[in-house]
C-alpha cells in the first residue's frame, strides 16, 4: 500500500516516486495534493524553503519527472540578469516537446514581452490543458534583480491567463522576500533538516565517500562483518576525526586525501592552507604594517606616549581611560590617516626613512594585497585614510621577524 | 577642420601625417650635443647588444626557475583531467568529479613580477596542455557578468587562434552578440571539441599534437586578493553546475597566503573546489640566481659597483622584492654608464675592446690619461714611462691593452675566489660577512675586506673549525677551482689537495692526542677535595696555554693562513684595478634618483631652496633669510614653515608684503598705510592657491580667515 494515494497516476509510479524520496514522503504528498490533476489549476505561486541540502531541488526534480509533468527548472545564480533569466525560461519551454528542435534564440528584455511570448508558446506547445510548472531555484537571488521580478512571478498565472504555477525554492524565509509594495502571497512550504546532526547532506555524502574504503577494510580483510558496527565504527573513529579537521574544512583537498589513504600516510606531513599562513614582506613594508596595526588599534592622543621619548608627565589616571581599556581589539581596526601612520613608522624604524615614492607605492601594494584597506573614497587625494585588516597574530610573527615588541606599544596590553 | 556647432563639444583633430615630425632614433639621444669623436655610435650599438645577450640571459634564468613549477602545475592539469575522461560511475568518483580541480598558486607579494609569471605559464599552458587559457585580472571584473564577458571574449580569441579555417563561424558568433551565459559557454566548448574530433585525420594530427584530446579549459584569477567575493561566489556556484559539461581548471594567482581562500569563499562555495596548492621560488632566491648569474660572472664585461648593487639591493629588501625591477634598475646602470662614459665603448668582450683600442681618437685618448685609476698608474711608474704615457697616444693604447687584459684576469680570479671563500663563511656561525655571496660581493667590492673587522672575526671562527668541516670546504673549494676557467689556479689545487691529504694522515696520530687528554680528565676526577680540585684546574689551564699546538691545530693554521693569503692577492677592490672606471658603473645617486625618487623633499627643495633647481645666481641665498627675489610662491611657502596647523591669512599677507617690498620700497614709511598694494594682494592669492593645489594647506571651517597646513614639521 503506497503512502501517496492520487487517482491521476497509476500505483506502480507512486510507489516509484516514493522509493525515491526517503524521509521527505509528507512535503511530496500536500504538494501531490496541491498539484490535483494535470488540467486543475494550481497555486499560482508557491515558496518552499528549507536548509542547505534539505532536499528542495532533489525532491522537486524527481517529482516532475518522475509524473512527468511539463516544467522549466531555472537557476537564478546561473541566470544572473533578469533577460538571461527570461530567456532561459522560454528556451527550456521550446524544447519542452522533442520535435521542436529547432532551439532559435528569443529575444526577450522586459516581463511584458515575457508574458506575450510565454503565452503564445503555451500554444504552439499545446499546453493549455496541464499545468505548467516553472521553478526557480536559488530564488533569494531574485531580491536583487529588477523590483517587478519577484512580484510578476507571483502573479504569472493571472497575467498570463494560462495554466501555469511557479515554484520558489529558497534557504531564507517569505518573510524576507516580501516586497513593502505588496504583492499576491505564495503558498509556502518548509523542508525540515533531515535529522538534527545532519546539518548538511551534501558534506556528508562527500565525506562518507571519501572514507567509505577505509571503513570497509575490516570486513574485507575479514576481522569483521558487516552487521559488527561498534568495531567497525572504532575502526573508523580516529580516521574520520582527520578527516573532520583537514577535508571537511578544505583544508587539503580530496584527491589528495585520496592518495595518503592510499599510501597509507599520515596527512601530518602534508601541511594544510591554513599552515602557509606566513607571508613574506619587503622590509619597509613590515614596518608601514606594524605601524598601521598600532595606528589603528590605539587611541591617537596616546601616541605622544609611545613614541615620544621625552613625553613629559602623562597621568597614568588620565591615561588609562577604564572605557578605553582591553576594549580597543574588541572593537576592530579604526580608520586612521596617512599622516599618523607615516609619523609612526618614522619613529618605530631605527635608521632614517626618506619619504621616497617606494615608500607611498608601498601603501598602495598593501592595500591590494588586502593588508590594509582604504576607507572612504578611492578618488581621495587629500588625507586617504586606512585601516589595518591582520590579525594579532600575524602582526605579532612580523614584528618578531624585524625584532620589534609589538605588545609594548599596544594600549590594550599595558 | 571647422568647430562650428550648434551645441558644446569636444572636437577631435587626428595630426595630419605631413606634419609629423621625423623622430629621432633612439641613436641620436644617445649622441645628442656631444661630438662624434666620443665614439657615440659605437658605444650605442655595443649596449643594445650587451642588454640583448643579458636580456636573453635572463629570460633563460626564468625559465629554468619556474619550470619546476610548472611542471608540477601541468600533472596536476593531467591528472584532474584524466578523471573528468574516465567518467566512471563509481560513487566515489561521481562524487569527486563534481568539484572543480583548482590550484592555488602563491607567488609571494612582489605583484610586479607576477605579470612575467602568468605569460609565460599560459604560453606553456597553450604549448603543452590546451589552447583555452583564459587570464582574469580583478580590475576588469568588477561584475559576474563582466567576468563571463571577458572569459567568453578571450575564449572565442583563441579559437580563431587555433584552428584559422574556422575563423568565419567565430566572426558569426561575434556578431550575434554572445549570450554570456555558462550554458551558451557549454554549448560552445562542445561545437568545439566535436568539430575537431570529427576532422579529417591528417588535420587532427597537426592539432592533437600539442594538445590534449578535449583540452580542460582553464581559467587564470590573476589576483585572486582583489577579486570581490560575490563575483567570485557566484562563478563557482555556476560553473560547478556545469563542471560535467566540459572540463574547466581554476588557478588561483595569490600573493599573500592561501587562508585568503578561506577569507573570501564561505563554506559552501570553498566545498565546490577540490584545491591543491603550489608555490612559487621565493624571490630572495630568485635574486639570488639572477645576482649569480648575471654579477658574479666574467660572462657580461659589464660591471655594478659596490655602491650602485647596494642601492639596487636596497630597494628590492626594503621595498619591492620585485626582481623585475632589479633588472630594469640593471638596465638603467648599463644604459647610464654607455650614456655618460666615453670609455665605456671599450667595455665589451676582451678580443674587441683590444682592437678598439687601436682605433681611439686623440679625444679619447685624453679621457683616458683623465680616468683617476690611470693617474695612480702613471704616478706609480718611472718617470720616463711617465713622460711616454702622457704624450705618446701609440705608446698609451699599448699600454691600454695590458692593461685591460690585467682587469680581465683580475675579474676571472676574483670570481672564483670569492666563491671559495664564501664556502668558508657560510658555514660559521652568525655568519660575520654575510651569508648571502652577494653581501660578501659588496664587502670585498667597496673596501679592501682584510682590514674590516668582520674579517679579523671570520678568520678566527676559521681557527675554530672541526676537521669534519674543514675538509668538506676544502673539498668543494678544490671543485670550485677546477672548474673556474682560469688556468693559473693549478697550483692553487695542489696545494689544497695536498692539505687535504695531510688531514687523512692525521688521523692517526689525533687519536693518540685524545688518549693524553682523556687521561689527565680521569686524574681530575681523582681529585675530591676543593683546594687540590683548584689546583689542578689551574695547572690543567696553564698547560692548555703553553701547550704545543696538536698537528692538527698547526694544519689548521696552515690552511686558515693560505686562505687569507689567496684572500688578499685576488680579492683586491675593484676601485683599486686600473681602467676600472671602463667597465664598472658608480654613479649610485643618479640611478638612486631615478629608482627610489623623493617627491615631497624635492618639493621641499624647489620651494626652500629655489636656487637649487633655477640656477639663477640672484636666488643664492643664506640659509634662514628669505629673499624677496625669489618667486612668490617660495616666499609664501617659507612664511608658512613658521606658522603652526592654523595660519591666520591676513598675518600672512602681511609678512608677504614686508618681504616683497622690503627691498623694492626702499622707503619704508611711505609705504606704512594699511593698505597692501592690490596687485602684491593678488600676487599672495594666486601663491597660496598654488600652494593649496601642491596640498601644503587647505581652508579650514574651523576658524574664519584661516587656512589649514596638512604638512607638520617647523614649529
Amino acid at each position: 500500500m503506497p503512502n501517496f494515494e492520487h487517482p491521476e497516476y497509476p500505483e506502480a509510479t507512486l510507489l516509484h516516486l516514493e522509493s525515491m524520496v526517503p524521509c521527505r514522503e509528507s512535503q511530496v504528498s500536500s504538494l501531490l495534493s496541491i498539484f490535483g490533476e494535470r488540467q486543475h489549476f494550481s497555486f499560482p505561486s508557491i515558496f518552499i524553503y528549507g536548509h542547505t541540502s534539505s532536499g528542495k531541488t532533489y525532491v522537486m526534480q524527481t517529482l516532475l519527472e518522475t509524473l512527468e509533468l511539463p516544467h522549466v527548472f531555472v537557476n537564478c545564480v546561473e541566470c544572473f540578469t533578469s533577460r538571461l533569466l527570461l530567456e532561459e525560461i522560454l528556451t527550456q519551454l521550446q524544447s519542452l516537446s522533442s520535435e521542436n528542435k529547432h532551439d532559435s534564440h528569443v529575444p526577450c528584455d522586459t516581463f511584458n514581452d515575457f508574458v506575450r511570448l510565454f503565452k503564445q508558446e503555451i500554444i504552439t506547445q499545446d499546453l493549455q490543458n496541464q499545468t505548467v510548472y516553472i521553478v526557480l531555484d536559488k530564488a533569494e537571488q531574485l531580491r536583487e534583480m529588477e523590483a517587478n521580478m519577484l512580484p510578476g512571478f507571483l502573479r504569472l498565472q493571472e497575467m498570463t491567463d494560462r495554466n501555469v504555477t511557479v515554484i520558489f525554492l529558497s534557504e531564507i524565509v517569505w518573510e524576507l522576500f516580501r516586497p513593502n509594495t505588496g504583492c499576491l502571497e505564495p503558498f509556502t512550504l518548509y523542508f525540515p533538516d533531515y535529522s538534527i546532526v545532519c546539518r548538511d547532506l551534501k558534506e556528508l555524502r562527500h565525506l562518507a565517500a571519501l572514507n567509505f574504503t577505509k571503513y570497509c577494510e575490516p570486513v574485507v580483510r575479514g576481522e569483521a562483518n558487516e552487521r559488527d558496527t561498534r568495531r567497525l565504527w572504532k575502526n573508523i573513529e580516529s580516521h574520520l576525526k582527520k578527516a573532520m579537521q583537514t577535508v571537511y574544512l578544505r583544508e587539503i583537498s580530496s584527491s589528495q586525501w585520496e592518495r595518503i589513504q592510499q599510501d597509507d600516510g599520515e596527512p601530518g606531513h602534508l601541511k594544510g592552507l591554513s599552515a602557509h599562513a606566513h607571508v613574506e614582506l619587503p622590509y619597509y613594508s613590515k614596518f608601514l604594517l606594524i605601524a598601521a596595526y598600532l595606528a589603528s588599534y590605539n587611541p591617537a592622543r596616546t601616541d605622544k606616549r609611545f613614541f615620544l621619548k621625552h613625553h613629559g608627565k602623562i597621568k597614568k589616571t588620565n591615561f588609562l581611560k577604564k572605557h578605553e581599556k582591553t576594549s580597543n581589539h574588541l572593537l576592530g581596526p579604526k580608520p586612521f590617516p596617512l599622516d599618523r601612520l607615516l609619523a609612526i613608522l618614522y619613529s618605530i624604524v631605527d635608521n632614517k626613512v626618506a619619504p621616497t615614492a617606494n615608500i607611498f607605492s608601498q601603501i598602495t601594494s598593501l592595500v591590494t594585497l588586502q593588508l590594509l584597506t582604504l576607507v572612504g573614497h578611492d578618488d581621495q587625494l587629500d588625507g586617504p585614510k586606512y585601516k589595518c585588516t591582520v590579525s594579532l597574530d600575524f602582526i605579532r610573527a612580523i614584528a618578531r621577524t624585524v625584532n620589534f615588541d609589538i605588545i609594548k606599544y599596544l594600549y590594550d596590553f599595558l | 577642420m571647422s568647430t562650428s556647432s550648434v551645441s558644446k563639444g569636444c572636437f577631435v583633430f587626428k595630426p595630419s601625417s605631413k606634419k609629423r615630425r621625423i623622430s629621432s632614433s633612439t641613436a641620436d639621444y644617445f649622441s645628442e650635443g656631444k661630438n662624434d669623436s666620443e665614439d657615440s655610435g659605437l658605444r650605442f650599438a655595443t649596449c643594445q647588444l650587451l642588454w640583448k645577450q643579458i636580456n636573453s640571459e635572463t629570460e633563460k634564468i626564468q625559465e629554468e626557475l619556474n619550470k619546476q613549477l610548472f611542471d608540477n602545475l601541468i600533472s596536476f592539469l593531467r591528472q584532474s583531467y584524466s578523471e573528468f575522461q574516465t567518467k566512471k560511475t563509481e560513487w566515489m568518483c561521481r562524487m569527486k568529479s563534481s568539484e572543480i580541480p583548482t590550484a592555488a598558486l602563491v607567488l609571494g607579494v612582489n605583484v610586479t613580477d607576477h605579470d612575467v609569471t602568468f605569460k609565460s605559464l599560459s604560453e606553456v599552458l597553450q604549448d603543452n596542455v590546451t589552447p583555452y587559457v583564459v587570464s582574469l585580472q580583478a580590475k576588469e571584473c568588477p561584475g559576474i557578468k563582466h567576468l563571463l564577458q571577458k572569459l567568453m571574449g578571450q575564449l572565442m580569441d583563441c579559437c580563431v587562434d587555433v584552428d584559422s579555417f574556422e575563423e568565419e563561424e567565430c566572426v558569426n558568433i561575434s556578431q550575434k552578440k554572445i549570450r554570456c551565459s555558462m550554458a551558451s559557454l557549454s554549448k560552445w566548448y562542445e561545437s568545439v571539441t566535436k568539430k575537431t574530433g570529427s576532422e579529417t585525420p591528417s588535420k587532427k594530427i597537426t592539432s592533437s599534437s600539442r594538445h590534449w584530446q578535449s583540452p580542460p579549459i582553464v581559467v587564470i584569477f590573476k589576483d585572486m586578493e582583489s577579486f570581490t567575493t560575490k563575483v567570485l561566489q557566484d562563478f563557482i556556484v555556476i560553473s560547478s553546475q556545469h563542471i560535467h559539461e566540459f572540463p574547466l581548471v581554476l588557478i588561483f594567482g595569490i600573493a599573500t597566503s592561501p587562508m585568503i581562500i578561506h577569507r573570501l569563499l564561505p563554506h559552501s562555495v570553498s566545498s565546490l573546489l577540490c584545491i591543491e596548492l603550489f608555490q612559487s621560488l621565493s624571490c630572495k632566491e630568485h635574486l639570488a640566481t639572477v645576482i649569480d648569474k648575471l654579477l658574479l660572472t666574467t660572462q657580461f664585461p659589464f660591471k655594478l659597483s659596490e655602491k650602485v648593487l647596494q642601492v639596487l639591493i636596497n630597494i628590492f629588501l626594503y621595498h619591492d622584492f620585485s626582481v623585475q625591477n632589479f633588472i630594469k634598475g640593471f638596465q638603467l646602470s648599463v644604459v647610464e654608464h654607455f650614456y655618460s662614459q666615453p670609455l665605456s665603448v671599450l667595455c665589451c668582450q676582451l678580443l674587441e675592446a683590444k682592437k678598439r683600442v687601436n682605433s681611439l681618437s686623440h679625444n679619447q685618448c685624453e679621457n683616458i690619461r683623465s680616468l683617476p685609476s690611470f693617474r695612480r698608474y702613471v704616478e706609480s711608474q718611472v718617470s720616463e714611462k711617465q713622460i711616454a704615457l702622457l704624450t705618446e697616444d701609440s705608446f698609451l693604447k699599448e699600454v691600454t691593452q695590458t692593461l685591460l687584459e690585467d682587469l680581465h684576469i683580475y675579474h676571472e680570479n676574483y670570481f672564483t675566489v670569492l666563491r671559495c671563500l664564501h664556502v668558508f663563511t657560510t658555514s660559521l656561525p652568525k655568519y660575520p660577512l654575510g651569508k648571502q655571496i652577494r653581501e660578501l660581493h659588496c664587502a670585498c667590492l667597496g673596501k679592501s675586506v682584510w682590514e674590516t673587522e668582520e674579517y679579523g672575526s671570520t678568520v678566527q671562527l676559521l681557527r675554530m673549525l672541526a676537521k669534519d668541516e674543514l675538509v668538506a670546504i676544502l673539498q668543494k673549494c678544490v671543485e670550485i677551482f677546477i672548474s673556474s676557467s682560469g688556468k693559473q689556479f693549478s697550483n692553487t689545487v695542489e696545494k689544497l689537495e695536498e692539505f687535504l691529504a695531510r688531514f687523512q694522515n692525521l688521523e692517526a696520530e689525533t687519536n693518540e692526542v685524545q688518549d693524553v687528554s682523556v687521561s689527565s680528565q680521569k686524574e681530575l676526577q681523582k681529585k675530591t677535595d676543593l683546594y687540590h680540585l683548584q689546583k689542578t684546574l689551574l695547572e690543567l689551564k696553564e698547560s692548555k696555554r703553553s701547550k704545543k699546538l696538536t698537528k692538527f691545530e698547526m694544519l689548521r693554521f696552515e690552511v686558515v693562513d693560505f686562505i687569507d693569503s689567496l684572500v688578499r692577492s685576488y680579492l683586491a677592490p675593484a676601485e683599486m684595478q686600473t681602467l676600472n672606471e671602463v667597465v664598472y658603473f658608480n654613479t649610485a645617486n643618479t640611478l638612486r634618483e631615478h629608482l627610489n625618487a623623493a617627491p615631497r623633499i624635492a618639493l621641499h627643495t624647489a620651494l626652500n631652496n629655489p636656487y637649487c633647481y633655477l640656477k639663477n645666481q640672484t636666488l643664492k641665498s643664506d640659509v634662514g633669510c628669505i629673499s624677496n627675489t625669489a618667486p612668490d610662491i617660495c616666499i609664501v611657502y617659507k612664511l608658512h614653515l613658521e606658522c603652526g596647523r592654523l595660519i591666520n591669512l591676513v598675518d600672512w599677507l602681511e609678512a608677504f608684503s614686508t618681504v616683497v617690498t622690503a627691498v623694492e620700497g626702499t622707503d619704508p614709511d611711505s609705504m606704512a598705510t594699511d593698505q597692501v598694494d592690490e596687485i602684491i594682494h593678488a600676487r599672495f592669492i594666486r601663491a597660496v592657491s598654488e600652494l593649496e593645489l601642491l596640498g601644503f594647506i587647505k581652508p579650514s571651517k574651523q576658524k574664519t580667515d584661516h587656512v589649514a597646513r596638512l604638512t607638520w614639521g617647523g614649529c
